[in-house]
């Protein structure tokens, strides 16, 4: 930025006025849109004839209230879970990543475990490893056999990781060899090319969609409570059942969506920054 | 940049050649740096070096020319150990560097070398290209390090971009750059593979510059390379690959001016015709 004062051209004045009326003119255009699709959508919802008895069964502000603590509470579980569930799987996939880029025969076995887990876990679904988890350990008797809750993020962790793991390991693979050359080349040794050279840039790559899948997970712990321990779905399940009224559903959702946006909101702007350093801005 | 022997090298510089070197046509003045025998690498039955020798003595600038394909960058990467031979022996300063058992990192730190696309690490500032191999690889402070870098970077005129990233310099300035990290390390011997191809024409001259004042200053060096001109200036002693063998060497006025082989001569014959087109 030239901070020296410099008196635009005729060109550049009429250039810059061009471009504030075109963008005037884009958002009365959106604003316009807006407010006539949204009229539309409002009237031909409440104009339905089934709308008073939607409003009364998913829009009932009393039992909203009512409802509101509990899913709180079980929304708390989802908070714990999602933080603790996304840094284990993160570390768990960038673990099995880097396993996956040992080269060598002394390495055969290691590489072929950590590729044999990807495909594992990412072919089997998430529910098939929760009920394994939460109902066949403990149903083993062990001592010390952890509660189900944590078997159940165990569940997520071991889930997600595979798929995380293939995540970075394109940012990994994405890296040009000549990068390992240049480092190998100074007497780096593996670990350090890696540590050093590899994945800060393999990791400034795939962190787009390393949140995204964060994002992913973070509508997955509920699932958790297929095995017992209440989360936000659970309890506005449980609230609606003694209603017969799915309001707390509503409640719950709408938590949901609220809990997403900072992180979508981090997401976006991972991405975006991400885009403007490939075009070398 | 230092042209004494680093502490880590092997013989002192008086130690004369090992008992197998004879007085051949590559033997140099100084004591031998590198030493390869019988070199063999084949990428999946192509044989790309086939029974390759070469010997470099101290402060000696060796250039390797040739067509393309006839294995000089394979030739550089072999020597560095980045690629792994199918026959033949290396020695650095007279230690076998190619026998089983040898630890290929520690050789490369006493080797630098240079790649023709520049390869500097574009998500670390110019400093940090320079200073990984000292802070990490030879375990100097930051401190320590970033000074020498600084030094070094002062002399050849990019003191002012220790701070930039990588993507901020010019092709010439990427390249000087480059050698400057291969030079951190005070490497015993610098292979320059091409560094000036990927250069327009006008910042080729800063790079050549460069290795010019590396000869002066005693750097051993290999170097792969187009340019005759600069071959026969800077280099002690020209070498023309062919199919993965040292057809002809001797001397830039001989083997540039006066060669002796027929593929050397049509091979420098097809320069002269490109560069008049
Ligand atoms: N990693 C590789 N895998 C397969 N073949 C390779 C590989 N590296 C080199 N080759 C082959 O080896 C031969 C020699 O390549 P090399 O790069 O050493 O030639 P060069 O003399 O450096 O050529 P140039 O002047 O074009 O740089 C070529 O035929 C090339 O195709
Ligand atoms: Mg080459």
């Amino acid at each position: 930025m030239s901070t020296v004062l410099h008196d635009p051209s005729p060109a550049q004045q009429a250039r810059t006025a061009y471009r504030r009326r075109q963008t005037v003119l884009s958002v009365l255009i959106a604003a316009a849109s807006t407010a006539a699709v949204g009229t539309l959508l409002a009237v031909t919802v409440t104009g339905a004839p089934g709308w008073d008895r939607v409003q009364q069964t998913f829009l009932d502000p009393q039992l909203a209230r009512d409802a509101l603590p509990q899913v709180l509470t079980g929304l708390w579980l989802n908070v714990r879970l999602l933080v603790c569930c996304a840094i284990g799987a993160l570390l768990l996939g960038l673990l099995i990543a880097v396993l996956r880029t040992l080269r060598g025969p002394v390495f055969f076995p290691i590489r072929a475990l950590a590729a044999g887990y990807t495909y594992a876990f990412r072919g089997l679904p998430l529910i098939i490893v929760l009920y394994l988890l939460t109902f066949g350990v403990p149903g083993l008797r062990l001592q010390g056999t952890p509660s189900v809750l944590v078997l159940g993020g165990l569940a997520l962790i071991l889930t997600y990781a595979g798929y995380l793991a293939e995540v970075f390991r394109a940012g990994i693979e994405s890296v040009h060899p000549s990068q390992l050359a240049a480092a190998r080349s100074l007497g780096l040794t593996h670990r350090q090319t890696m540590r050093h050279v590899v994945l800060p840039q393999a990791l400034r790559r795939v962190a787009p969609p390393l949140l995204n899948d964060v994002v992913a997970l973070q509508k997955d712990v509920g699932l958790v409570s297929l095995a017992g321990p209440i989360d936000a779905v659970r309890a506005a399940q449980i609230a609606s059942a003694q209603t017969f009224n799915y309001t707390p559903y509503i409640v719950a959702g709408v938590l949901f969506v609220l809990l997403a946006i900072p992180l979508i909101a981090v997401t976006d702007q991972v991405t975006l920054r991400a885009a403007r350093r490939q075009s070398g801005g | 940049m230092d042209p004494k022997p680093t502490p880590t090298a092997g013989p002192g510089p008086n130690v004369g050649p090992g008992p197998n070197a004879g007085p051949g046509p590559n033997a140099g003045p100084g004591p031998e740096v590198l030493r390869c025998r019988g070199l063999r690498k084949e990428f999946g039955g192509q044989v790309v070096l086939d029974g390759l020798d070469l010997t470099v003595a101290e402060h000696q600038v060796v250039a390797l020319i040739g067509a393309s394909g006839s294995g000089k960058s394979t030739l550089l990467r072999c020597v560095n150990l980045l690629e792994e031979l199918h026959d033949g022996t290396i020695e650095l300063d007279g230690e076998e560097i190619s026998a089983p058992g040898i630890d290929p990192d520690k050789v490369r730190r006493r080797i630098g070398m240079v790649f023709q696309s520049y390869n500097l690490f574009p998500h670390l500032s110019v400093l940090d290209n320079v200073t990984l191999a000292p802070r990490r690889v030879h375990r100097r402070s930051r401190a320590e390090a970033e000074t020498r870098a600084r030094e070094l970077l002062d002399r050849v005129g990019l003191a002012a971009k220790a701070d930039a990233y990588p993507d901020r310099l010019s092709g010439g300035q990427q390249q000087r750059v480059a050698i400057v990290r291969a030079l951190a390390n005070s490497p015993r011997l610098l292979l320059l593979d091409e560094v000036t191809s990927a250069l327009d024409p006008e910042l080729v001259g800063e790079v050549l510059t460069m290795i010019r004042d590396l000869k002066a200053e005693g750097m051993t060096m290999v170097l792969a390379t187009h340019e005759m001109g600069f071959a026969r200036e800077v280099a002690d002693q020209v070498c023309f690959l062919d199919a993965g063998r040292v057809v002809e060497s001797g001397p830039p006025e001989q083997v540039l001016a006066h060669p002796t082989q027929p593929r050397t001569r049509q091979f420098l014959a097809r320069i002269i015709e490109a560069n008049r087109l």
